[in-house]
C-alpha cells in the first residue's frame, strides 16, 4: 500500500489515488504532419524502466487533481511529487537505485 | 486436580493453578488452567491423537508450540461460530471451549482414511499429475474435491464482526522475546511511536520457557522490569495474540489480532478478531527461529515432537509430553531441553546425538548424571501407530544397530531456520549459513533491521546487544540508518547434520502434506532438480504451513542428492501470508450491504412503491421494469414498450451522467473533447454528441446543451459519468492548462425524469412550467429554464427512445415531487413508467447507439456511421489524426448495422456470430457479431444491431447468424427498425 503525499491535500492511502501512466508524453504538433509511425509511438509505446518512472496521479477520492510523482519501480519509494505546473525535479538517479 | 491431567507435572510451569478450565475435544470433557494452550491441556490430559494426515490419513499428534504447528489443526467453536483449521498451539484454552478434530471420518481414533496410507505405494509423488490426465481433469474432479481440503466450512454465516485498525508508527517490532523487547526499550528511550506485535498470549517469547541469566539477574526478572518498563511508555504499543503475517510496498505490515475468541461461546463482546495495518517508518524484525525435524523412518508418528516445543510444554505448562523422552539430536540446542527434562523429574531415556564425536560440555554433565548419550548415532525407525512407543538406535549410516529403547516421546532437535517470511517479503536477501545449516538474512534492505534469532544470534546475550542495536537505529532522528549488509551467525550449534539416506520405511519431510523423502527421490529421478519444480512437484511446503517445518529439510534432501550446496539449491520464494488469516478479518466491515456502495436514483422511493423489479447496472440500483398484476417480465416489457409509442410515459434518467462547464475557453474544450463541432452551438440549443480517445476510439456518447453565457451542460452515460470527468480534469489540468473552464461533477444534484412518447407534449403543457414547449418554442434538440411548484426546473428536448422526448431535471430533493406530480397529470392519459430494460428494447427498435455495447474498444466514429461529421469538422479535436491510421480506414472494419431476421419467427440473440451465407454451420469464419437483439413488441418481431465487416456497404446483403448450433438468416439493413426517416422526434 503506497502512500502518496497529494501536493495539495498530504499524505493519504493509494487507494484514494488513481495512476494515469507515464507522465511528459509531449503530443506531437500539428499533428496531421506526423507521420504514421511517429504518431504510433507517441500513441501506443510508453517506457518499462527498472528504477525511476515519471508518472502521473490523480487524487480521485480527494482533491480530484492530478500530479506527478517520480517512482522507483524495484522499491516503490516515492523520491519526487510535483505539481503539473512545475518542472520535473532532478532526482539522483544513482542514489536512488 | 492433577490426577484428572495425568501428565500435568506437580510443580511450576506459567499456568494459574487456580484457575482450572473445562474443554471439550471430540465431545470428550477435560480440565486445564488458565494459561494452557489447547496443545498443553490436551498434553495434560494425555491426549496424543490430535489429527490425520492429509493424504494417507495417519494419525498425528502436536508436533510443535507455536505457529509452526502443522498436525495439531483442529475446528473450534460450534454452529455458526465455528472456525476451522486452528492451530492447537495458538488457542488460549478458554473455560468451555469445544475442539474437534478433522480430516478424520469416523472419528480420529478409527478413520476409514487410512486405507490410503497402506495403499500408499499406489500415490507417489506426481501419482496425481500422471494420474488424472485422462480422458479428463474433469472426469475426476468432483471426487478429488470431496477428498482434499482441511477442515470444513462452518454451516452457516459468520455472526461475529471483525474491524480493520490503521496505525502510523516509527518503529514497528515484530517479534516480542528478548531481542523484540530490548529493540522495543532502546527504541522507545526518546519521542519515537514504537509497536511491538507478538503472535504469543504473553510477551517473552524463549524467556517464557528458557532459564536465562541476563546482567546477572535471572530472564523472567528482566522480562517483568522490561515489559514494566515499556507499559508505563505512553509512546509504546505493545500488541499480544497478533500476528504479523503479511509486508506491503511502503513498508506496511498486516498483522491480525485475535480479541475476543471468547466468542466463540456465544460470549464477550467486542470483534472477534482485528486486521491492523501498520504502516511504519523503520521496521526490526525480531521473529526468531523455527526448530526442524529430523528425517527418520516413521518420524511422524505421535509422540515425536520438536525438542523445543518438549521444552516449552515441560518449563512453561508444566507438562511432560511422555514419561520417558528420547532425545534425537544433531547440534547443542537439545542437551539445554534435557536438562529442563531432568529437573522436572522427566525421564529421559537417552540422547542419540548424530555428531562424531562429542566435546562439548552438555554430553559430559549428562552422562556424569548416568544418562546414555550415542554419539554418531542417529533414530533409525521408530514403532507405535497410535503413539511412539519405542525408537531404535543406530549408528550413521544405518548399519550398525545400538540399542532399541522404549519411550513414548522423541524430541527432533534438527536445527533451527531463521524465521525469515516478512524480511523475504520486504524483499530482502538470503544466504546459507553452513554452521548454523540454515539460510539467514544477508542483503537487508532499506529501513529494515533484523535482531536475535532471526540474524542468527544463538545466545540470549547476543539477542539483547542485536535487540538494542536495531531499536537505536530505529529510532534514530530521521537519519538514514546503514542497514547491515550481512548479519553473521553468532555463538555455535556445533551442528552436524546426518544426512538423508534411503530407507525402505517411509521418512516424512512435509508432515502436513505427506511428503516423504521416497517422495524426494522419485521427484530427482524424474529430473525434477529445480527447488520451485520439486515444491510443486511434491507439494512440498504448499499446505497451510508453507513448509514452516519442511522446506528447510526439503531442499537439503535435494541439494544432497543434486551434488549441490543448499546455497546453489536456494529457497522458494515466501509470500504473504506467514500465518492463514480468516476471510473475516480481512473483510472487516466490507461484508454484505457495505461489501460494494449501492447508488440509489432519489427517486428510488417512487419505484418501490410501483413494485420495480430492481437490478444494478454498475453502481445504480436502477427499476428494470415495472411488473404490474402478476405479468412475467416480457409482458412487463411489451406493455411499457408499447406505451413509450402510443401514449406517454416517464423514465428515471437520474444516474445520467452530467457535468456543468463554465467558463471564457469552455466551446473551445468542448469543441476539442467532442468529434461534433460545438462552437457553432447556439444557446439554449443541444447536439448529440461522440467522444473519442486520441487513437480515435469512441469512449463515451451523450447530448451537449449550451446555457446562456458560457455555460454547457455536458451528458455522459450513467457508466461514463466519473470516468469521462476525470479524464476532462486530466486533459484540463495536464495538457490545456491554458483554457479558462471550470468542471463540476453534478450527476447526483439533478433528478431527471423522461417524458416521452406522441402525448408527451400534452402532458407537459398541463405541467405549467411558464415554458414555451410547443414545436416552434421548443424543437428537438433544445434547453429551456422555467420553475413548477417554485422548483428551478431545466427541460431539454431530446430523444433516447425514438419519439417525442422531454427531459425534466430539477434538484435531487424535489424529484419524487415532480413525479409525483406528473403521474397525477397524466392519469387520463394511462401515463406509466418503464423500466431500464424497456428502454432497451425502444433504443433497439430505434438504432440508436450504446457506447460499450454497439462498440468495442476498436470502434473508430466510421465505423458508426459518423465519418462524415469527422471529415467535415474544421480545428483540432482529440482523436482527430488517429481516424487517418491505416488501421482505421482500411477494409474489412467491423461496422454498426441493423439486423432483420429473413424467416418468421427467427430469433436474434446479442453474442451471436455473423457468418456468410455461403456457410450453414460451424465452422465458418466470423464477420462479426450481434451486439444487441431484443424481440420487438411494437415490431412484432426481433430486431437487432450489430458490428459486421464493412457492414455499410453491404447493406440489403443476407448473411446467416450463428447461435450455439443453431442458424438464421438475416438481412443488414440500417440501424434504425423504428421510424427510420425520423419524423417522430420532430413531431
Ligand atoms: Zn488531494
Amino acid at each position: 500500500m503506497f502512500r502518496i503525499s497529494c501536493p495539495f491535500c498530504g499524505e493519504r492511502d493509494e487507494n484514494e489515488f488513481v495512476c494515469g501512466g507515464q507522465a511528459h508524453i509531449a503530443r506531437p504538433e500539428p499533428a496531421e504532419q506526423v507521420s504514421e509511425r511517429d504518431w504510433a509511438e507517441y500513441l501506443f509505446f510508453r517506457d518499462n524502466p527498472k528504477g525511476l518512472h515519471f508518472e502521473r496521479w490523480q487524487h480521485r477520492y480527494g482533491c480530484r487533481q492530478w500530479f506527478n510523482i517520480v517512482r522507483h519501480t524495484v522499491s516503490h519509494e516515492i523520491l519526487a511529487v510535483y505539481r503539473l505546473d512545475e518542472a520535473p525535479p532532478d532526482v539522483d538517479r544513482e542514489e536512488a537505485v | 486436580m492433577s490426577n484428572t491431567q495425568p501428565m500435568r507435572l506437580e510443580t511450576g510451569g506459567r499456568i494459574d493453578r487456580e484457575k482450572p478450565l473445562s474443554f471439550s475435544f471430540d465431545g470428550k470433557q477435560y480440565n486445564g488452567f488458565a494459561g494452557d494452550t489447547l496443545a498443553s491441556a490436551l498434553l495434560a490430559n494425555g491426549v496424543r491423537v490430535v489429527g490425520r494426515s492429509f493424504k494417507y490419513h495417519r494419525p498425528r499428534g502436536i508436533l510443535a508450540a507455536g505457529a509452526e504447528e502443522c498436525n495439531a489443526l483442529v475446528t473450534v467453536g460450534r454452529g455458526a461460530l465455528e472456525e476451522p483449521n486452528i492451530r492447537a498451539t495458538m488457542q488460549p484454552l478458554y473455560d468451555g471451549l469445544e475442539a474437534r478434530s478433522q480430516n478424520c471420518w469416523p472419528g480420529v481414533k478409527f478413520d476409514i482414511g487410512r486405507s490410503l496410507d497402506y495403499l500408499h505405494f499406489l500415490w507417489p509423488a506426481g501419482f496425481y499429475n500422471k494420474t488424472f490426465i485422462w480422458p479428463h481433469w474433469h472426469w475426476y474432479e468432483g471426487f478429488i474435491r470431496r477428498m482434499s481440503g482441511l477442515g470444513k466450512l462452518p454451516p452457516a454465516d459468520d455472526p461475529d464482526h471483525y474491524m480493520h485498525h490503521n496505525v502510523h508508527c516509527d518503529v514497528l517490532i515484530v517479534g516480542g522475546g528478548p531481542a523484540g523487547l530490548s529493540a522495543a526499550l532502546a527504541a522507545s528511550e526518546n519521542t519515537a511511536r514504537v509497536a511491538v506485535i507478538e503472535q504469543d498470549s504473553r510477551l517473552g517469547g524463549s524467556l517464557l520457557w528458557s532459564e536465562g541469566n541476563i546482567n546477572g539477574e535471572r530472564g523472567d526478572a528482566w522480562l517483568e522490569e522490561t515489559v514494566r518498563v515499556l507499559r508505563q511508555r505512553d509512546n509504546v504499543t505493545l500488541l499480544t495474540n497478533t500476528t504479523a503475517s503479511a509486508w506491503f510496498d511502503h513498508r506496511m505490515v498486516i498483522a491480525c489480532e485475535m480479541v475476543s475468541d471468547r466468542r466463540a461461546t456465544g460470549e464477550g463482546e467486542g470483534p472477534r478478531q482485528r486486521l491492523w495495518k501498520v504502516h511504519a517508518r523503520e521496521i526490526v524484525l525480531a521473529t526468531g527461529a523455527i526448530e526442524q525435524p529430523l528425517v527418520f523412518a516413521n518420524n511422524d508418528r505421535p509422540g515425536i515432537m520438536l525438542a523445543s516445543a518438549v521444552k516449552q510444554y515441560c518449563n512453561r505448562y508444566a507438562v511432560a509430553p511422555g514419561m520417558r523422552i528420547a532425545i534425537a539430536t544433531n547440534n547443542d540446542s537439545a542437551y539445554g531441553v534435557a536438562g529442563a527434562l531432568m529437573s522436572a523429574g522427566v525421564d529421559v531415556a537417552a540422547m542419540i546425538d548424530a555428531r562424531q564425536s562429542l566435546a562439548g560440555e552438555g554430553a559430559r554433565a549428562l552422562r556424569d548424571q548416568g544418562m546414555t548419550v550415542f554419539h554418531n548415532a542417529i533414530p533409525l525407525d521408530c514403532r507405535g501407530d497410535r503413539g511412539v512407543r519405542s525408537v531404535s538406535v543406530a549408528r550413521r549410516g544405518g548399519e550398525e544397530r545400538l540399542a532399541t529403547l522404549e519411550c513414548d516421546c522423541i524430541a527432533m532437535a534438527g536445527g533451527w531456520q531463521p524465521a525469515v517470511h516478512l524480511f523475504t517479503q520486504a524483499r530482502g536477501r538470503l544466504r546459507y549459513d553452513p554452521s548454523l545449516g540454515a539460510f539467514l538474512p544477508d542483503e537487508i534492505p532499506p529501513h529494515v533491521h533484523v535482531a536475535g534469532m532471526v540474524a542468527g544470534a544463538l545466545t540470549l546475550d547476543m539477542a539483547l546487544e542485536q535487540g538494542r542495536e536495531a531499536g537505536l537505529a530505529a529510532a534514530g532522528d530521521g537519519l538514514q540508518v546503514r542497514p547491515r549488509t550481512r548479519s553473521k551467525s553468532t555463538g555455535a550449534l556445533h551442528m552436524e547434520r546426518a544426512g538423508c539416506e534411503h530407507r525402505p520405511d517411509r521418512q516424512w519431510i512435509d508432515f502436513q502434506y505427506d511428503v516423504t523423502l521416497q517422495d524426494i527421490d522419485i521427484a530427482v529421478a524424474e529430473n525434477y532438480t529445480s527447488v520451485e519444480h520439486l515444491k510443486r512437484y511434491t507439494t512440498t511446503g504448499m499446505s497451510v504451513d508453507q513448509g514452516k517445518t519442511s522446506n528447510v529439510n526439503a531442499l537439503l534432501a535435494l541439494a544432497e542428492r543434486t551434488g549441490r550446496t543448499p546455497g546453489e539449491v536456494g529457497t522458494t520464494t515466501f509470500r504473504p501470508f506467514y500465518m492463514p488469516v480468516t476471510l473475516g478479518a480481512l473483510a472487516g466491515r466490507d461484508r454484505g450491504e457495505f461489501y460494494a456502495p449501492v447508488q440509489r436514483s432519489p427517486l428510488f422511493a417512487c419505484h418501490e412503491q410501483l413494485n420495480a423489479q430492481f437490478e444494478d447496472y454498475g453502481t445504480w440500483r436502477r427499476p428494470r421494469v415495472y411488473p404490474r398484476n402478476g405479468e412475467s417480465e416480457q409482458q412487463a416489457v411489451a406493455r411499457e414498450a408499447v406505451a413509450a409509442r402510443t401514449s406517454v410515459v416517464v423514465f428515471d434518467g437520474s444516474p445520467l451522467g452530467k457535468i456543468e462547464v463554465y467558463g471564457p475557453g469552455a466551446a473551445e474544450f468542448l469543441n476539442r473533447v467532442y468529434l461534433n463541432n460545438v462552437t457553432s452551438l447556439e444557446t439554449g440549443r443541444a447536439r448529440y454528441g461522440l467522444m473519442l480517445n486520441e487513437n480515435g476510439i469512441i469512449i463515451d456518447d451523450g447530448i451537449f446543451a449550451r446555457l446562456p453565457d458560457d455555460h454547457y451542460l455536458v451528458h455522459t452515460t450513467s457508466a461514463g459519468a466519473n470516468r469521462i470527468h476525470a479524464w476532462m480534469e486530466a486533459l484540463l489540468q495536464g495538457d490545456w492548462p491554458d483554457l479558462d473552464v471550470l468542471l463540476t461533477p453534478v450527476t447526483s444534484q439533478w433528478a431527471n425524469i423522461a417524458v416521452s412518447g406522441p402525448r408527451a407534449r400534452e402532458l407537459l403543457e398541463r405541467l405549467e412550467a411558464g415554458i414555451d414547449i410547443s414545436n416552434n418554442g421548443m424543437p428537438h434538440m433544445s434547453i429551456a429554464t422555467g420553475t413548477v411548484e417554485n422548483m428551478p426546473l431545466r427541460v431539454l428536448r431530446a430523444s433516447f427512445t425514438g419519439e417525442l422526448c422531454y427531459e425534466l431535471n430539477v434538484p435531487a430533493d424535489r424529484g419524487a415531487a415532480l413525479w409525483g406530480r406528473l403521474m397525477q397529470l397524466g392519469e387520463d392519459l394511462q401515463i406509466m413508467p418503464i423500466g431500464v430494460e424497456t428502454l432497451g428494447v425502444l433504443r433497439t427498435e430505434k438504432g440508436y447507439l450504446h457506447v460499450g455495447s454497439d462498440t468495442d474498444g476498436n470502434t473508430t466514429p466510421g465505423d458508426v456511421g459518423w465519418g462524415h461529421v469527422a471529415d467535415r469538422k474544421q480545428g483540432e479535436f482529440l482523436g482527430k489524426r488517429s481516424l487517418s491510421r491505416t488501421h482505421n480506414t482500411s477494409y474489412g472494419r467491423l461496422e454498426f448495422v441493423g439486423l432483420t431476421p429473413v424467416q418468421d419467427g427467427s430469433v436474434l440473440a446479442a453474442g451471436a456470430h455473423v457468418i456468410g451465407a455461403e456457410h450453414t454451420g460451424a465452422p465458418a469464419p466470423t464477420q462479426g457479431y450481434v451486439t444487441s437483439a431484443c424481440y420487438s413488441p411494437n415490431l412484432r418481431r426481433y430486431v437487432g444491431l450489430g458490428l459486421v465487416q464493412d457492414g455499410s456497404r453491404r447493406q440489403g446483403e443476407t448473411v446467416n447468424v450463428y447461435d450455439n448450433g443453431q442458424v438464421h438468416p438475416a438481412q443488414l439493413s440500417t440501424p434504425a427498425a423504428w421510424d427510420p426517416e425520423g419524423d417522430r422526434l420532430h413531431a
